[in-house]
Formats: structure tokens, sequence, C-alpha cells
């Protein structure tokens, strides 16, 4: 199989890969080498001095711990919820599936203002929760709950169509055989789920790590406590401090390309495996 | 994409032995809730808490806030910035899905990273570069004050940032269908003769029809609703560079409520339109 | 093919985008302000007021578009090339970037206008809740423990930092009894000294009272307004005035301190953008509207103060009596306050760096 893919007869190599690599470069990559060519001014003492800072450190604390959760999560939950949007039929369900590009949709603005006025105290939920004595608006909570909101499409809808063709014949078969639902699940259902789920998870997370529109509302933005590094970005600005702003761009980016590479490295070598197998 | 169970899927589902067992509805039963309640605290509350605001002083307002010379002004803009950035996008997101999915190549892996790159970068980066680069102290930035160009402040900029941000959902969409379809189809239309666009328009359109109908609206969605990116871009100028996010933050930030919300469920319902419009065809599509 | 399709698109689409170019030609005219973000209202009205009465005297339509956000991200703008005819900031600081990083205006501006290119004043003052519960009546009041400050991020926002500026002021008046001219006085070294520590610990309290610092002055006041949180907002003068009046349903009461800062946003020409588009003329008339009779009716009614007296002195009750100092009398100029307090490493940062003593 890997031989034919290699000599296919296929036309428009050429021409895709010379487009995508022409548009990409124009849009993404040479904007975002400006930003890098931007931090190189620095010295590597200036650099580490800025990613060292212990503000910016406790920044790092904050972003990656409340998207890890978020990610985390939304991991559990999508995959339940994309299960019952799969696999049962209720009323409402459609509806239920519409909704769930919303945050897509909606400006990561109003999500901002629209989820503090829900968790304030006085808020729909908030009053309840802060019956319970949990604050959830300016503290971690509350860029955990924004985080959440903003990566839950991308779990749910890389693992529904992953979900649709889970082998049911395998299922089936398992089940005469006399498995239990549980390993069904656990031997069948899971493995093939797994690498959707994966991508979802990583990228929720890196859509987290990235996110300020909605989570300004909701955090509090209080130094080494509520301070998102994309903030501390956005104040490196203020300062007109262009290179340190750049600096700290360039670690997230870093990070991002990172976290984004190892997955669809993974990714390919699962599918790779996958092809072998079939052999 | 997944356009949940179907009913013949949901009779066999039915028909599987055990399949009514307690056990069996107390798990069905628990999921629906979770995910219902789960959805309901945190996408449908702050969804209800938009429209509450927006009708708070009745309809008669609601609808007034629409008819604001700067609203409506807002509303083109960004229907523009969004009729421009989503053809450009879809173009490009089915070359890269061409030239990913069909062949094997070095450093694709890479390319695939790049692409996907967009949805990770921070909107505050993604409005930098942009600022970096056409600024007036940027890499062109002299050049294109010689020549009275503009392009940051201006509705070039935030095309650029908006394509930027919306860069990968056709490409991702498509990247995964069409390495599962394989080439096999494809290779014999070749193989008969036909021409390479001729093969992609009747022989590969139809197969991936509605993951691109999909990513399409991802990318009109998010290209509406773009705020930070375009916000650094912008230069807020009422009126003339005030997309509907923007415009949103400004009514918000004059106390009107009522207006800011007005703005932000109208894209709401544009969204829900558009995925409407995803469901009827789809219905269609599997009936015809 | 898809290729050339696509290239040809993005051509036009850009083409036609970049000709929204700078035209001018005698029948209209287009200006831009950019401003921060308490001015709105002030300028929706100076505006309308000022076209009209171009028209009339000129025969010329001039439509002046209106740009807002935080003081400093605006200056940004105009820095980055965002074609300002005019600006109209909440401190001279920014204004001085805009020359020294731009270089879009000399470096005089500040001299070009009377009353050192402000046109109206503000000061810093207190909003709280319908009969002030807390007892709120002077700056000791907000570095109680059962007390709950809503300010907004000197670090984002210039309105901030006046609110910062003025607390710090307030307690250096207090510990040097009034007399500013101890601070240059050397036989007076150690007083001051020991007043700047007193501030230092007292702005110290005061931020450690603060649950949230929002990005700007306006999501501070929707903060402590919309959504409940905080037993007092520091805030400027005219925005506790407008707040009070819009939000009326909540009952919102202001609170003047005995004593704060004098806040003077400066307006500005944008030299090298009005000549190239040909504007300084009307640029410059537009300004010195604010100065007029007319403009400084407009400036009071939109609860600023007003440089001129007779003006003042019209609409003396609605500003609360409070003793102001300036920031040249505390602070020596902004670049000095800017770089002591709210650089990065600077006196604001070692509040939440530098643990509790």
């Amino acid at each position: 199989m890997a031989d034919t893919r290699q000599h296919t007869v296929l036309p428009g190599f050429g021409l895709t890969v010379g487009y995508t690599t022409f548009f990409l470069s124009a849009v993404v990559l040479i904007p975002l080498a400006a930003m890098v060519i931007k931090a190189s001014s620095m010295s590597i003492g200036q650099f580490m001095a800025v990613l060292l800072d212990p503000r910016v450190i406790a920044s790092y604390k904050l972003t990656f711990g409340t998207s890890l959760l978020a990610a985390l999560i939304n991991s559990v939950f999508g995959f339940i919820i994309a299960w019952s949007l799969v696999r049962y039929d209720f009323p409402g369900r459609k509806f239920l599936d519409a909704l769930i590009d919303m945050p897509f949709a909606l400006p990561t603005a109003v999500s901002g203002i629209a989820l503090t006025a829900v968790f304030a105290q006085d808020g729909w939920l908030g009053q309840q929760l802060a019956r319970m004595g949990i604050q959830v608006v300016y503290t971690w909570l509350g860029i955990t709950v924004a985080l959440t909101l903003i990566g839950m499409p991308f779990v749910v809808r890389s693992v529904q169509p992953a979900l649709a063709e889970v082998q049911r014949d395998l299922e089936d078969a398992a089940e005469t055989l006399g498995a239990t639902r549980f390993t069904v699940f656990w031997r069948i259902i899971f493995p093939t789920v797994l690498p959707a789920l994966l991508t979802g998870f990583t990228m929720a997370f890196a859509r987290g790590i990235g996110e300020y529109g909605s989570v300004i509302f909701i955090a509090g933005n209080l130094p080494m406590k509520t301070e998102i590094t994309p903030l501390l970005i956005v104040i490196k600005l203020e300062q007109y401090d262009y290179v340190g702003a750049a600096a700290l761009g360039c670690i997230m980016l870093g990070m991002s390309f990172f976290m984004l590479l190892s997955i669809n490295l993974l990714q390919a070598w699962g599918r790779r495996r996958l092809f072998v197998g079939k052999r | 994409m997944s356009s949940g169970p179907s009913r013949q899927l949901l009779s066999e589902l039915a028909s599987r032995p055990g399949r009514n067992s307690l056990a069996d509805k107390l798990i069905r039963w628990m999921f629906i809730s979770l995910s219902v309640v789960f959805l309901s605290a945190l996408l449908i509350s702050p969804l209800m808490m938009v429209l509450t605001s927006a009708f708070a002083k009745g309809m008669a307002v609601y609808a007034r806030s629409f008819l604001d010379e700067d609203t409506f002004a807002a509303i083109k803009l960004t229907l523009t910035i969004a009729l421009i950035v989503v053809p450009l996008n879809t173009v490009f997101g089915i070359a890269a899905a061409w030239a990913i999915a069909k062949f094997e190549f070095r450093g694709k892996s890479i390319l695939i990273t790049a692409i996907d790159l967009p949805i990770a970068v921070s909107p505050i980066i993604s409005g930098l570069i942009y600022i970096l680069l056409f600024g007036s102290q940027g890499w062109f930035g002299l050049w294109l004050q010689e020549h009275d160009i503009s392009i940051i402040f201006a509705l070039p900029g935030m095309l650029l940032a908006t394509m930027f941000v919306t860069f990968p959902y056709v490409a991702r969409e498509l990247i995964p269908l069409m390495q599962q379809l394989g080439n096999d189809e494809e290779e014999a239309a070749i193989t008969m003769g036909a021409g390479g666009l001729m093969t992609f328009i009747r022989v590969t359109l139809p197969k991936i029809r509605w993951g691109l109908v999909y990513g399409m609206i991802l990318t009109n969605a998010r290209a509406m609703g773009e705020f930070g990116a375009v916000s650094v871009v912008s230069g807020h100028i009422r009126g003339l560079t005030n997309t509907m996010p923007l415009h949103i933050e400004i009514l918000y930030n004059e106390y009107d409520y009522v207006g800011a919300f007005a703005v932000a469920s109208l894209l709401m319902a544009l969204a829900i339109i558009t995925l409407l419009i995803k469901t009827v065809i789809e219905w269609r599509g599997l009936r015809g | 093919m898809l290729r050339t399709v696509c290239l040809s698109l993005l051509f036009l689409a850009f083409l036609s985008a970049c000709s929204a170019g700078t035209a001018t030609d005698v029948k209209s005219v287009q200006l831009l302000n950019v401003s921060y973000d308490p001015t709105r209202e002030l300028y929706r009205d100076v505006n309308e007021r000022f076209s009209k009465q171009w028209l009339d005297k000129t025969g010329q339509h001039v439509s002046i578009k209106q740009s807002h956000g935080g003081s400093g991200s605006q200056a940004r703008a105009v820095i980055e090339g965002l074609r300002a005819d005019v600006v109209t900031l909440a401190l001279g600081y920014d204004i001085d970037a805009i020359h020294k990083r731009g270089k879009k205006l000399g470096a005089d501006w500040q001299t070009r206008l009377p009353d050192n290119s402000s046109p109206y004043t503000s000061t810093i003052v207190f909003l709280v809740r319908k009969g002030n519960p807390k007892g709120i009546h002077d700056w000791d009041d907000l570095i109680r423990s059962d007390v709950k400050v809503v300010t907004p991020n000197p670090k984002t926002s210039g309105g901030a930092r006046w609110n910062y500026l003025a607390a710090w002021g307030y307690v250096l008046e207090r510990e040097l009894q009034g007399d500013w001219s101890k601070l240059s006085d050397p036989a007076a070294a150690g007083q001051v000294a020991a007043a700047q520590i007193k501030a230092e610990q007292f702005v110290a309290a005061l931020y450690r009272n603060a649950p949230v610092l929002d990005r700007a002055a306006r999501a501070a006041t929707n903060t402590f307004a919309q959504r409940g949180i905080g037993d007092v907002l520091i805030a400027w003068e005219n925005e506790a005035l407008l707040a009070i009046k819009e939000l009326d349903g909540q009952g919102l009461e202001l609170v003047a301190p005995s004593s704060s800062i004098l806040a003077e946003p400066p307006v500005a020409i944008v030299d090298t953008v009005v000549d190239r588009k040909g504007t300084r003329q009307i640029a410059e008339a537009y300004l010195q509207y604010l100065y007029s009779d007319a403009g400084q009716e407009l400036v009071a009614e939109h609860h600023f103060r007003p440089r001129n007296a007779a003006v003042m002195t019209q609409h003396q009750s609605e500003f609360p009596a409070i003793r102001l100092f300036t920031i040249s009398q505390v602070f020596g100029n902004w670049q000095q306050a800017q770089a002591e307090h709210f650089a990065d490493g600077g006196r604001f940062d070692h509040i939440y760096t530098v643990p509790k003593s």
C-alpha cells in the first residue's frame, strides 16, 4: 500500500504542494517569522531574563495548568457528549448537536462577558456555587470554565466521526463471544477512538494556552495569581516593549508547535502501523 | 460532520441481544443527562444570558438597536470579510488536503503542523505579527507609507488577521476525510484518461462535500466571530473598521447592554442559520 | 487554474481595499480623532456641533470619525500607523510616546495649545453603592480590611495610573503636611523618604483589597456596577458622574476624597498625518473649538472640568470640592512617574512580587 502511494498516478502534486506552501508562507509563516526575528534581536541573557521572570513563570503555571485541566475535563465530557450524540436518540439531540459549534461563532469577548455574568456571585449559577462556598469568577476556576467552553467543540467534533466509525461487527462479534460490555469498550471502542480523542485534547489544550478574549473578563488579572501569559504580552506591548512581547510570543509559539507536531507525528505513526497491520 | 444515528442503525442497535438490559438503560440515561447538564451549565446558560439581556427592554428596543448606522456598518464589514476570507481559505484547504492526503512526501507532518498552528497561536500574537510586518516601524512600514497604502488599521489588515485565524479549518476537515477515502477511485479515473480537474470535480468532490461544507461553516463562523486578532489590527474606527465583535465591545462599554447583546444574538442567529443550512443539505444528500 | 483564480482574487481584494486612501476634496473632508475610553459621549456631541459650525463658516462638510480604546494602546496604534489627525488621550505620557517613538509630532506639542494642551481636566473620586453601606469617606477607608476596591490595571489602563498616583499623592500630602516644596528640599530628605515608604505601604494595602484588575477603566465600571463586585470603585470624576446618570437604576453614589490628583488629559495634532492629508487647518480649528465657550460648555455638560473660569463658575455646584495636586508637584513628570512606578520591576510590580512584610 505504501508503495502505491508513492508512485500514484494522481496529478497535481506539484501544483497543490506548491500552492499550499506559497499560501501558508504568505499568511502564516512569514508573519510568524517576523516575530521570531524581532525576538532574536535580544541577547540570550535578556531572552532568558524575560522568560524566567517570576511573574512570567507564575503565568505559565496558571496558563498551562488551567488549559490542561480544561482539556482533561473536555476529554471526559466531550467523549460522553459525542457518545450520546452518536449512539443515542433523544429529544433535543439535533439541537444540542447544532449548539456544539457555538463557541466558534460567538466572539470570545461575548463568551467572556456572558460566562462572567452567569458565574458571578449574583449570577444564575454563581449564586448556587457561592452558597457552597465556591467562587468561580476572578479565580483560576473561572479561567478553567472559560477555557473549557472554548475548547469543547474541538473534542466533541473530533471524537464524533471516530465513534460513528467504530466497527460494529467487531463489537457484535466480541459480545457474541461473551465479552463483557466493559471489555468491549476497553479493547475495541476505546483504542479506535483514542487517536481522535488525543487530537481533540491537544487542540483544546493548544487553543486554551493562547486564549485571551474570554479569559480576560473572568480572570481577575491579579499579578502572580490570575494573570495569564497572553495578558503579559499585552502588558509588554503597552510599555512599547515589542522585543519582550515577541520573546514571550516565541516561547508560546514554540510550545504550541511542539505539541501539535508531536500529535501529528503520533498520528502519522499510528496510520502507518494500521496500514502495515492490514497488510 | 457525523449526522448522528441513522434509522437503520438505531433499529439495528435495538435489535441486538441484551441491548435492553437495565444496565444499558442506566448507562444511556446517565450519559445523556451528563451531556445535557454539562452543556446547559457551560454553553446554554451563557447563550441564554445573551438572549435575555438582548431582550431585557423588550422587542422594540431590541429591533431599534439594529437601526444604528454604526451597527449597520459593522455588520456590513463583518460580512464583507467573511465573503472574501471563506472562499480563499476554502481553495487553500482543498489544495492542502489534496497534497497531504493523496501523496507521501518528506516533511508532511511538519506541513500539517504548520497548517494547524493558527489554532494554537494566541490571538494577541496573530495581531502582533501583522503589526511587526506592516506597522510604521515594521518591515514594510516605510514603503507602505510612502505609497499611501494602508494595510493595518484598514480592511486588508483585518482580512489578513481573519485569514490567519481561520486558516486551518477547511484543511483540517478535509485531510482526515480524504485520507480515509483513499486514492483508488481517483486513480481509476485518471488511468481511464480523465483530466486532473475533472477527476477532482467528478470523483473527489462528491465524496468530500459534507466535510467541505462543514469546514466552510466553521471558517465562516470563526471569521465572523473573531475578536482578539482583529482587535489588534482594526484601529477601532467607528463606522469604518469596527467588525461586529468589536462593535459589541464598544456598545457594552457605552453601557448599551441591550445593543451589545442584540448584536451578539445576531451573530448567534447567523451561526444557527448556517448550521441549519448544513443540516438541510445533509438531509437532502442522505436521501438523494 | 486554481492558483490563477485564487491569486487574482487575492490581488483584487487587496487593490479594492488598499485604495481606501486619503483623498480630500474641497467639498468634504474626513478627520480621525483617536481618543481614550471615557470621552465617547463628549466627542459625539463635540463632533456634531463642530461639523455644523464648520459647514456654516466654510461651506465644507466635515465628517469626524472616532476611535476609542485604552489610552496606551491608542497611542501605540497611532505610532504603528493609525492615521489620526488629532489625538485626545488620557495622559501626556502617551502623546510623548507618539513623539518619541513614532516621530509623528513635535516635542513642543504640549506648549502649542493653552493650559498644557488640556482643554479640560478631571480628577479621581470614589463611586460607592446606594447609601454608602461601608461608610467610605476618604482614601484611608480604602485600606480597611472589610472593604473591597475595584480599580483597573495600571499596566494596561491610563485611568488606573491616575488612580494609583492619586492614592500615592494623598499619603505624601498627609505626611508632608501639604508642603510639596519639601520634596525638593534636601533638609527634608529624611521626612520625604519616610513619607514615600508610608505611601508605598498604603498603595500596597489598597491593591491587596482589589479582587480584580480590569483591563480598562470602563471594564472596571462594568465590573463594579453590572457584576456587583466590590464596595468602592476608584474612577475618573467624569466617569463616575456619567455612570451615576447612565446606570441610575443602580443607585450609585459619588464620594469625594479630601484630596486627589488633577488629571489633565491632553490633546494634540499629529503633524505627519495632517500634513500628508492637508487637514492641518481644520484639525487646528477642531482643537481650538474645545477651548471656545461653546466647547467648554459641552465639556462641562459631559462632567469634565472646564478650563474657562466663567463656564466653571456656572457649573461649580456639579463638581465636588476636592483639594487637588498636580503630577508635576508630586512626581516630577509622567516619564519619571512611569519609570518609577509602572515599568516592569517598578513599584507597582513590587506590590505583588515582594511578599507582604
